[in-house]
């Protein structure tokens, strides 16, 4: 599609990573998932074009082929840096952004083909809880009309018992009822998080997608808001794919870690796994940065290089140009995601060796 | 030791429409030569106050109205501007949270680094780009021949800030402050800056205030701590013995906030309520309606206090007893 993409094997024939869950079926899961931004051409390209000039199109390849599986009541860690494509995918599961290839299963269907009324359930039971607590809440709504639109809307509540269903999920986000006619710029950030999480909840959602939801907010209030997402989870059974670049917080919160790197997922394996034996290269590096209360007076050493853009990503493994141990054929080809142990997926050519 | 700085009773007050706002109120700290300061506290704290406050940056309705700030031993506030002028940027330097605060975006970075080169000395031309190109290669910048012609938005964020870095040590300074320099970028990015950073201040014996909202990256840098509330600094001490037995109910809270993997699953301990405004701060201890330990005595103003060697707190609870975070 885009030109100059390595060869490999058809998504298709992918192997279905099943996370020694059994035979459960997960809640969610992704086939192949890709997502492409393309920058349509310009009235000077066009012409410049047609003049006979070799202009490619820009094509930004933000996710590609992801497998993906998450169960019910399961917390995902997705961890990456700036443009790996974290943000983009966590909207293709939120059902925002849809994908530009690939399939999105619900319980073991197809999202895409469902018949209408189970389509709206089906993306009702994902909401998803966005960074920015300025940005993401009409600043001319009150708050109770913030959270009591959703659920009106789609006829969960019947409007003479708005007001009670308003209070309640004020209330169990940790909000006072009785601020439920203010406006958005009369709360703090950390309140305004909560609104945001009470706007979610109010729609009853079985999945969360929190992408950077405390990145915004103070060290104290963000603790706050993470001791929230835990009382959730084990009140209403939710399931969370949780969206930070913070290692710590990821930790802290997940059962499972997904790392991605420039739009492909490099590693995924359970949360203390991946911290005690880091398999991919780039996690060990991520991992080795990330900085620790417990870490005194150290010396900050540092990956090599950049991160290259994402509009001319290095071919092969792409984080070859700036791994310790790259070999001639981490330039050549993408190494799979395969497991190194149960429940452990990596994506590097160092795992294709016989073990020593 | 001689301090290369030392603030004393530093207050710095905004005069609104709405009141007077305390962003500084008596703070005191001093800093020795090659020394890494972290000031630590949240949005409010008044952390960046104290350090625009040392380069005289202070906007109305804002000023610094009392304290002393002594710069191996000349009071700064007693400088006109013309003598501040010269101060800034050659004696003492800053980095701030975004480089495009630093950086002209229509001009190319050498005619940025040679004016500002050029500002304080009298040397040709070519010495000044030689300079700059000097101090591009010490912050880790590949082909600094070419990267000097480019212009600021042709930089990524990370060598962004390493170009206001580079700009920041032209003069070699003898105190750079850095308000949340790291906070923007990537982890990995984040781990090179700290690397060139940690590095130059060991080799040119610059003395660093480094302000930030995150503990985990002053535990890695810092010698000292002073940790901010509410425009004071309620505790202060060598970074271990502040880390590993905080006094300030506010300290261990704070640590207590920070998700690690000692606590994994587990409820962090969280600091009930928020940060007060400065506009209405109750009399008294500011941390009292947030404190777990707070009783009647809290109602006065807590005192500075040396309860242990190089310690100093506020507070008329502190938590002096060993105890484990």
């Amino acid at each position: 599609m885009g030109g100059g993409e390595e060869a490999s094997a058809p998504t298709a024939g992918a192997p279905v990573p099943t996370h020694g869950a059994g035979a459960r079926t997960p809640i969610l899961s992704l086939r192949g998932v890709s997502r492409e931004f393309r920058k349509p051409f310009d009235l000077a390209a066009r012409l410049a074009r047609r003049l006979g000039a070799d202009i490619r199109e820009e094509v930004v390849h933000a996710v590609d082929r992801v497998d993906l599986d998450i169960f019910a009541g399961e917390v995902v860690g997705l961890v990456g840096e700036s443009g790996c494509g974290k943000s983009t995918l966590g909207r293709m599961v939120a059902g925002i952004l849809p994908p530009t290839s690939g399939t999105i299963f619900w319980k073991g269907r197809d999202r895409a083909s469902l018949p209408p009324g189970e389509a709206k359930a089906a993306k009702l039971a994902v909401q998803m809880i966005f960074q920015d607590p300025y940005a993401s809440l009409n600043p001319r709504l009150r708050v109770g009309e913030i959270i009591g639109e959703a659920p009106l809307v789609h006829g969960l509540v019947p409007a003479a018992e708005l007001e009670a269903y308003v209070d309640e999920q004020m209330r169990r986000a940790g909000l006072d009822p009785a601020f439920k006619r203010r406006y958005p710029h009369q709360f703090s950030g950390g309140q305004r998080q909560r609104i945001g999480i009470a706007r979610a909840l109010a729609v009853g959602p079985e999945f969360l997608v929190c992408d950077e939801a405390v990145a915004a907010l103070d060290v104290s209030i963000q603790a706050q808001i993470l001791n929230l997402f835990m009382d959730l989870r084990r009140e209403l059974g939710l399931t969370y794919l949780f969206i930070s670049h913070d290692l710590g917080v990821v930790e802290h919160l997940s059962d499972r870690v997904v790392i991605m790197y420039l739009g492909r997922v490099v590693e995924s394996a359970p949360a203390e796994e991946v911290f005690a034996r880091p398999n991919h290269p780039y996690t060990q590096a991520l991992l080795a940065e990330v900085p620790r209360i417990s870490n005194r007076k150290r010396a900050f050493a540092g990956v090599k290089g950049e991160i290259p853009s994402p509009l001319a990503p290095p071919a092969g493994c792409h984080f070859h140009p700036r791994c310790p141990h790259a070999m001639p054929i981490c330039r050549e080809a993408a190494p799979p995601l395969r497991e190194v142990a149960p429940g452990h997926l990596s994506a590097c050519h160092l795992n294709d060796r016989p073990a020593v | 030791m001689a301090a290369t700085l030392e603030v004393r009773s530093l207050r710095a007050h905004f005069f609104t429409k709405a009141g007077v706002v305390k962003a500084v109120d008596d703070v005191s700290f001093s800093i020795g030569e090659g020394q890494v300061l972290g000031l630590v506290g949240e949005s409010g704290s008044g952390k960046s106050v104290t350090g625009f406050s040392i380069l005289g940056l202070v906007d109305p309705p804002g000023r610094v109205v009392g304290g002393e700030i002594l710069f191996k031993g000349r009071d700064l506030t007693k400088l006109s501007e013309e003598e501040w002028r010269r101060v800034r940027g050659r004696d003492i330097a800053m980095i701030f949270q975004d480089p495009m605060m630093t950086l002209n975006p229509v001009l190319r970075i050498d005619t940025q680094m040679i004016e500002t080169v050029l500002a304080h000395e009298k040397v040709s031309e070519k010495a000044a780009r030689a300079r700059a190109r000097e101090a591009l290669v010490q912050v880790g910048i590949p082909s600094p021949d070419e990267r000097l012609r480019a212009y600021p938005h042709q930089f990524s964020g990370g060598m962004r800030q390493r170009v206001a870095i580079a700009i920041a040590l032209l003069h070699r300074p003898a105190l750079i402050i850095a308000d949340e320099p790291t906070t923007a970028l990537d982890v990995t990015i984040q781990g090179q800056i700290l690397y060139e950073v940690q590095k130059l201040c060991r080799e040119m014996g610059t003395s660093l205030i480094w302000i930030t909202h995150d503990l985990a990256v002053v535990a890695g840098l810092a010698d000292e701590i002073c940790v901010m509330y509410a425009g004071r600094i309620v505790e202060k001490g060598p970074v271990d013995q502040v880390l590993d037995a905080p006094l300030h109910p506010y300290t261990k809270g704070l640590i207590g906030s920070v998700p690690s993997r000692n606590v994994r699953g587990q409820k962090l301990a969280q600091i009930p309520g928020m940060t007060p405004s400065l506009l209405s701060l109750p009399p008294g201890c500011a941390f009292r309606a947030r404190c777990p330990r707070a009783d009647a005595a809290c109602l006065a103003e807590p005192a500075l206090t040396r309860p242990r060697p190089g310690r100093e707190i506020r507070c008329f609870h502190p938590h002096l007893v060993d105890e484990v975070v």
